[in-house]
């Protein structure tokens, strides 16, 4: 039963939970607690259902890469007809009981997300273009839309800020990865930004893209999910990731090589702090409201 | 040849096999939690009731009418 939990990637899977979770929380529209549940539970088998998808279709260049190579497929723990039929089971299930516990458009919007992770970023894109992770990224930032639609039906500015802030979270926080674990993916032959354009050009991508979220993460403060606490956390949380990657930036191979790329990998997991923290003071305000305290009202 | 009552693969399977069977637990705890939920959301139930209950004259064939 292990090797077909780990063909969930049960840590995406964590993550997944989390924002969406919180785009449930949040959310204008109380949800029963249970039909709540049920709905993060869909989103969750979703969220595994398009990793085994995508660990069946990968299979060969994870044989390939130091960090993948001991996953169920490459190891031969599981067979891959095994990840792909479950793979396709939970796919059909947890959309079909999505739309019977809540509503036709969260439904919809789970079966798109399965979809682009598992065709659009696995299938295409990650073997075809560099900017695979830009993209695909498109595919870890709709939890948060399926969580609001699950409470309200539908998308609003609020939701599509919550998927803007972890679509351009995203490249910065996977090419600071790419920048301390570079053999790996050139050892797949996977065209990564650093093999296909260099280090420098991805140090460049890093800051560029750091600079696009910060409007988008300050942005999400003033609208109705927002408040003084979320503004609070994403002045300081944007001035620390932005300062990680000027820090990137600045640097050249040898300073990586002669630090063992400490500052990439510090970059990286403030990567992690930011986004939980954002999410986190997002519930924090939703918290409060329920007090009569958060928001700007 | 005594005859074995437990056969390796059923001891191998049985791990997986609790696993199958909670799942299964699970999916119909869930379905009935939602039915449940479903039902009380209604506000009066009575509708429901109603609405299964009452003899709709569509459904009732008319007289005359040929199969």
């Amino acid at each position: 039963m292990g090797d077909y939990f780990a063909l969930m990637k049960p840590r995406v899977m964590s993550l997944v939970v989390f924002t969406a979770l919180v785009g449930l929380l949040v959310a204008p529209v109380p949800v029963h607690p249970f039909i709540g549940f049920v709905g993060i539970l869909c989103i969750a088998v979703g969220a595994g259902a398009s990793g085994a998808l995508n660990m069946w279709w990968d299979a060969d260049i994870d044989a390939r890469m130091k960090r993948t190579a001991g996953r169920p497929i490459p190891s031969g723990r599981v067979q891959p007809g095994e990840a792909l039929g479950i793979g396709l089971a939970l796919s059909g299930f947890s959309v079909v009981l999505l739309a019977l516990a809540t509503n036709f458009f969260a439904a919809f919007l789970l079966a798109f997300t399965i979809f682009f992770y598992a065709v659009i970023y696995s299938m295409w894109l990650k073997r075809a273009t560099p900017q695979n992770i830009v993209i695909g990224g498109a595919a870890g930032a709709f939890p948060p839309m399926v969580g609001w639609a699950v409470a309200t039906g539908g998308a609003s500015v609020e939701s599509v800020l919550m998927f803007a802030l972890i679509f351009m979270w995203t490249p910065p926080h996977f090419w600071a990865l790419a920048l301390f674990v570079k053999s790996d993916y050139g050892n797949a032959g996977v065209p990564m930004l650093t093999e296909t354009h260099g280090r420098d050009a991805t140090r460049n991508h890093i800051l560029i893209y750091t600079l696009l979220l910060v409007p988008v993460a300050i942005g999400l403060g003033f609208t109705t999910i927002g408040g003084p606490l979320y503004l609070a956390v994403a002045v300081v949380m944007n001035a620390w990731f932005l300062k990680g990657a000027y820090d990137i930036w600045w640097r050249d191979d040898a300073a990586c090589d002669a630090d063992k790329h400490r500052t990439e990998i510090k970059v990286f997991k403030v990567s992690l702090y930011y986004l939980f923290a954002h999410f986190g003071a997002l519930l924090a305000e939703a918290a409060l409201r329920l007090y009569g305290l958060g928001g700007w009202s | 040849m005594t005859i074995r009552v437990e056969h390796e693969v059923h001891e191998r399977r049985k791990g997986r096999n609790y696993g199958v069977g909670l799942l299964l637990i699970g999916f119909i705890g869930i379905v009935f939690g939602l039915t449940v939920v479903k039902i009380l959301q209604l506000g009066d139930a009575g509708e429901f009731e109603r609405f299964d209950h009452v003899a709709r004259p569509q459904l009732i064939p008319e007289e005359g009418a040929s199969e």
